[in-house]
């Protein structure tokens, strides 16, 4: 049988406010535990909520930045539930009347397709702290868990998507839309590492061409991109197993491990949640007025979309790599820093999502964290584009760059004798001795009458005429001489 | 209106409040009566009438975006049932 | 010294025939001496206070003396008070001593006032008869030679209780549902609750935030002014708390009462009302007239469903308020919990007393899917139609005067077994919260040798009207100075 697969999204986002959102603790990561819990974030008796002007100003941005309408008269509720890392048993959240209305996003997919994906609502809440299980024990050496509250009352929006995708794919485009929109922004600091955006997808099936729904499942608190693809894929496949042998589906809660590819269902006992929702007694409706949106709306920064067209346009950019750079802001800027020192920018763009990006994710870094300056690496796209350096030499400097040994790009080229010979007099006595030194290969060569095996034989001279130069000869005036030579 | 052992008993687990067979029976008369003297709102006629949640017909004022707490964490924790290494212990947490 | 007035203490310290120091040993050890009949305090904080009082004796050295720099008073143990006790009645807060000061302890601390200590409250404010505190109930002064222990009202029954006993010539309070005013009339105070909004609610241990306001009790209306000119004010940690001006509420104590519009709900003078309390009553009114005010019967036709909309809207509010006390952070913890679940459910069962888990699983109950349109979200929209029905009062009359409470105070335990009934002790207050309006009840007479309350209703942050009509009242009549034997 074939099936629909329908995918609706709650993804939680960090605000990146200084402090949090009822109270005047600072929201850094990283501190000892519990020493960024006041006494609002711990709930001590009589303490009362205040709530964070930058939380409302990050939220009505993000509104705008996703087409969506502004809740002029916004409210918080409670939404009542007990568990140790939640101090007042509450969260306050938003239900009826959130900050953001219905919105949408056009994503890019595969092949040139796109596709809208609505935003039902986003409305601001408080985050919880965090529960530790491992290693921790009372007195008595019973194991027990471990409460850290800094992370309680961090400002959060949660972004709820219409049910409008239908892959894996799909799903990770809009995830990755929504990030490189908050991270233009400047709302969130994207660190999925640190929990800054944390997804929740709901995944059901339907019969293909189907207009009923299907029963289905959440899969809470996938925090990067890989475990959400993961995710999908495992739980459309457990569901579709179950289904193609006659089974239901039950509506819960799966937890997925991203580490064994295994998920399971959460808590399911026979007590059903009744969160007992009601307006919070302690806050009063926040009323958004036209100063404050269009203040907002100034102070919008360039969002993807904008920026990727502008890359096309500007710099010349196919549809992918601008796409690619635009929706990274950092990642972005880093570009324009690397073409804004005169580099050629279709070849900044290649090393940028080339050598840049590999290296940044084999170590696990982000562009921010990168030893090289987006001019550093201009400098060395224009030393390519010159024909200064080789396209292997570059990648040298680029080491040397990365290990921070020099910063200056035409000194490391310098001093690691990486200048590459061009004097075409030289490199052309170069090839004659080479070519007479090989006349068997030069033999098979003139033989040879498929075009494209006669292009892979001549790559089997440029060894020994990179040797000969001692690496420093330029490979592409190497082939040009020797293509010369030997057609004639 | 009456309330039933079972909605006592629900009610008392959403609640978080441990309640034995004598209580719910107590329970069952104590709450069937303020129940029933809730009843009476039903009575009055509320059509086009807007809830109030609040005395005052005021709005929320929105406090600046800025860091005024310091680490009070051994003042807090020197009154907490049970804690170690700045965490607060509670029996083993199973998701 | 124990007999005077918080006006005539400040007098006294200001002349410099009394210190602080002195002032304040000389109220701690008859506090210390009488208590045992009361119970009215649950901490009686010594130490702090003489703290307090060599400070307030340096401020006084130095210049910077208030009214009430020295003037010795208590907090109701609901309001959190840094380094003591506080307990709000229950055994979940037994030892629970806040690292914090709530707006109004830091208030009157700023003022130079000297806190002698925490009194006795019903559990989490939760009772009309003080009979619910975990450190046991709270004797009424009044009633006290005929041999029976009575009630001295509740919430605030042990600061009610510690002002007619002349313990402390003031001390704080907070009202919900009356926990100011019921007290007050039936320990034959003064007592205000102000427009909610007025007086900061951080660190005022919550019971219903929509509902709860903090207030006085003390013997006079002056007095009362005094307090309210500390407590009153804009509080940017209280997101309900109201900017607006407060002026200095003793200034007008002394406006003639000529044209005053009184208005007597017809629906608070019913069969409900014991006829001799009713007698005190109109005596009372009557005494109005004669310093000039009028007089003439309004209707307030919903009133009847105020207390059906508070036990819905109060137990609401008050099972989320109180979901904090889960053993995890402060307060009670219950021995050897076996797993999370039995952590917080014998931590909250054996915690909390009767009367508070009754409320919270009411309120719980309401909340519940299925049952919220018809509880909850009816109980706010008939809290509009009464807030509309003083509205209109209010554009016909300045204030309305009723009865407090409909009896005097009862014997202890009479109303214990039945919560219901204790619930109709708040029959003439209740509506006053869920309107948000301010009240003050006024001694107006005796009843079997127990002290009858008159009530007079303000409309939104007529404080100063409601304390100047209760002080010409007071200029008249010496109900207010009478002393329980």
């Amino acid at each position: 049988m074939q099936w629909d697969i329908v995918i609706g999204l709650e993804i939680h986002v960090q605000l990146a406010t200084r402090s949090k959102i009822f109270s005047g603790s600072s929201t850094a990561y990283g501190a000892g535990p519990n020493t960024q819990a006041s006494a609002v974030d711990l709930a001590m008796p009589g303490t009362l909520p205040v709530p964070n002007e930058n939380a409302f100003r990050y939220a009505v941005m993000f509104g705008l930045a996703v087409n969506a309408e502004i809740g002029r008269r916004s409210m918080f509720e409670r939404k009542n539930y007990f568990y140790p890392d939640l101090p007042k048993g509450y969260q306050t959240t938003q239900l009826a009347q959130p900050i953001v209305g219905p919105g949408y996003v056009d994503l890019d997919l595969s092949e040139g397709r796109t596709k809208r994906v609505r935003i039902h609502h986003a409305h601001l809440e408080e985050d919880a702290g965090k529960s530790l299980h491992e290693a921790v024990f009372d007195e008595l050496g019973h194991s027990m868990s471990g409460i850290d509250l800094n992370r309680a009352g961090t400002p959060l929006i949660e972004v709820v998507t219409e049910p409008d995708m239908n892959s894996a794919e799909e799903a990770v485009a809009f995830a990755r839309k929504l990030h490189s929109i908050v991270t233009s922004l400047g709302i969130c600091d994207g660190d999925m590492s640190q929990g800054s955006m944390r997804f929740d997808v709901n995944i059901s099936l339907k019969p293909k061409g189907s207009d009923t729904l299907g029963t289905r499942t959440e899969t809470k608190n996938l925090n990067s991109f890989r475990f959400m693809e993961q995710a999908i894929a495992h739980e459309v496949e457990r569901q579709m197993d179950i289904l193609e042998d006659g089974g239901r589906i039950i509506q819960e809660t799966r937890l997925y491990n991203g580490d064994r590819d295994e998920s399971r269902s959460m808590r399911t006992k026979e007590e059903a949640n009744d969160y007992r929702y009601f307006p919070c007694p302690d806050l009063l409706p926040v009323e958004i007025d036209d100063s404050f949106i269009e203040e907002a709306r100034r102070s919008l920064p360039e969002l993807p979309d904008e920026r990727k067209a502008r890359f096309r346009e500007q710099y010349g950019l196919n549809d992918y790599d601008a796409g690619q750079l635009a929706g990274d802001a950092k990642l972005a800027a880093f570009f324009e820093d690397a073409v804004d020192t005169g580099a050629d920018a279709k070849l900044a763009a290649n090393w940028v999502q080339g050598e840049l990006s590999a290296r940044l994710n084999a170590e696990e870094k982000t562009v921010t964290d990168s030893p090289i300056t987006g001019a550093q690496l201009g400098r060395l796209v224009t030393r390519i584009a010159d024909n200064t350096v080789s396209s292997a030499g570059a990648r040298k400097v680029f080491e040397s760059l990365w290990s921070g040994e020099s910063a200056n790009v035409d000194s490391i080229i310098e001093t690691r004798g990486l200048k590459q010979v061009s004097d075409t007099g030289a490199l052309e006595a170069m090839v004659d001795d080479v070519l007479a030194s090989m006349p068997e290969q030069v033999e098979q060569y003139k033989n040879e009458e498929n075009p494209k095996k006669r292009k892979k034989m001549l790559g089997g001279f440029m060894g020994p005429l990179m040797k000969a130069s001692k690496g420093q000869g330029n490979p592409k005036l190497f082939n040009e001489i020797l293509v010369r030579k030997l057609d004639n | 209106m009456s309330i039933s052992r079972e909605d006592i008993e629900k009610v008392a687990v959403l609640a978080r409040i441990k309640v034995d067979d004598k209580q719910v029976a107590a329970l069952e008369s104590d709450l069937g009566n303020i129940l029933d003297l809730v009843d009476q709102l039903g009575a009055a006629d509320t059509s086009d009438v807007a809830p109030m949640a609040h005395p005052l017909d005021a709005v929320q004022r929105l406090r600046a975006d800025e860091v005024t707490e310091t680490d009070q964490r051994a003042a807090f924790q020197a009154i907490a049932p049970a804690t170690e290494d700045g965490l607060y212990l509670v029996p083993k947490v199973i998701e | 010294m124990h007999n005077k007035s918080v006006a005539e203490l400040s007098r006294e310290l200001e002349s410099g025939r009394i210190s602080s120091v002195e002032l304040t040993q000389q109220f701690l050890e008859r506090l210390q001496q009488e208590d045992g009949k009361y119970n009215s305090f649950i901490t009686i904080a010594e130490e702090q206070a003489m703290a307090d009082a060599r400070v307030a004796d340096e401020m006084r050295a130095a210049g910077r003396a208030t009214a009430w720099t020295g003037v010795p008073f208590a907090h109701k143990d609901i309001f959190c008070t840094n380094g003591v006790r506080t307990t709000c009645g229950s055994k979940m807060l037994e030892n629970f001593v806040p690292p914090y000061d709530a707006t109004v302890t830091e208030k009157f601390r700023q003022a130079g006032a000297v806190c002698l200590g925490k009194t006795n409250m019903d559990e989490f404010a939760m009772g009309s008869s003080n009979e619910s505190s975990f450190f046991g109930a709270v004797t009424n002064p009044w009633g006290l030679s005929s041999g029976e222990k009575r009630v001295p009202g509740g919430s605030s029954g042990g600061s009610a209780a510690a002002v007619a006993a002349r313990l402390v010539p003031a001390a704080t309070a907070t009202d919900t549902g009356g926990s100011i005013r019921q007290p007050a009339a039936l320990c034959g105070v003064t007592g205000l609750k102000p427009t909610y909004g007025r007086v900061s609610r951080y660190g005022m241990i919550a019971f219903a935030s929509s509902l709860d306001q903090g207030g006085a009790i003390a013997r006079s209306a002056e007095d009362n002014a005094l307090m309210l000119n500390v407590m009153a004010g804009f509080d940017p940690k209280d997101s309900t708390s109201i900017d607006r001006e407060v002026p200095d509420y003793t200034a007008t104590l002394n406006e003639p009462l000529k044209g005053l519009k009184i208005g007597l709900p017809k629906e608070y003078f019913t069969d409900q009302l014991a006829p001799a309390m009713e007698e005190q009553v109109r005596n009372a009114v009557k005494e109005y007239e004669t310093l000039g005010a009028t007089v003439k019967e309004v209707s307030l036709p919903n009133a009847k469903l105020a207390i059906a909309a508070y036990y819905v809207i109060a137990p609401a509010e008050a099972s989320a308020n109180l979901s904090r006390f889960d053993g995890v952070r402060y307060g009670y913890r219950c021995e050897d919990p076996k797993d999370l679940m039995d952590m917080y459910t014998r931590t909250r069962a054996e915690g909390f007393g009767a009367e508070v888990k009754r409320r919270i699983l009411v309120g719980t109950y309401a909340l519940s899917h299925g049952y919220y349109d018809a509880y909850y979200l009816k109980a706010q929209k008939v809290r509009r139609l009464i807030q509309q029905d003083f509205a209109s009062a209010f554009r016909e009359v300045d204030v309305l005067m009723s009865p407090t409470s409909p009896s005097p105070a009862f014997i202890q335990g009479e109303k214990t077994s039945d919560p219901v009934t204790m619930y109709l002790e708040d029959i003439f207050t209740i509506a006053i919260n869920l309107a948000g309006l301010p009240a003050m009840s006024v001694p107006a007479g005796f009843v079997d040798g127990l002290p009858v309350g008159l009530q007079i209703i303000g409309d939104y942050f007529a404080e100063a009207r409601l304390l100047n009509a209760a002080h010409q009242f007071q200029q008249v009549t010496d109900w207010h100075q009478r002393e329980p034997k």
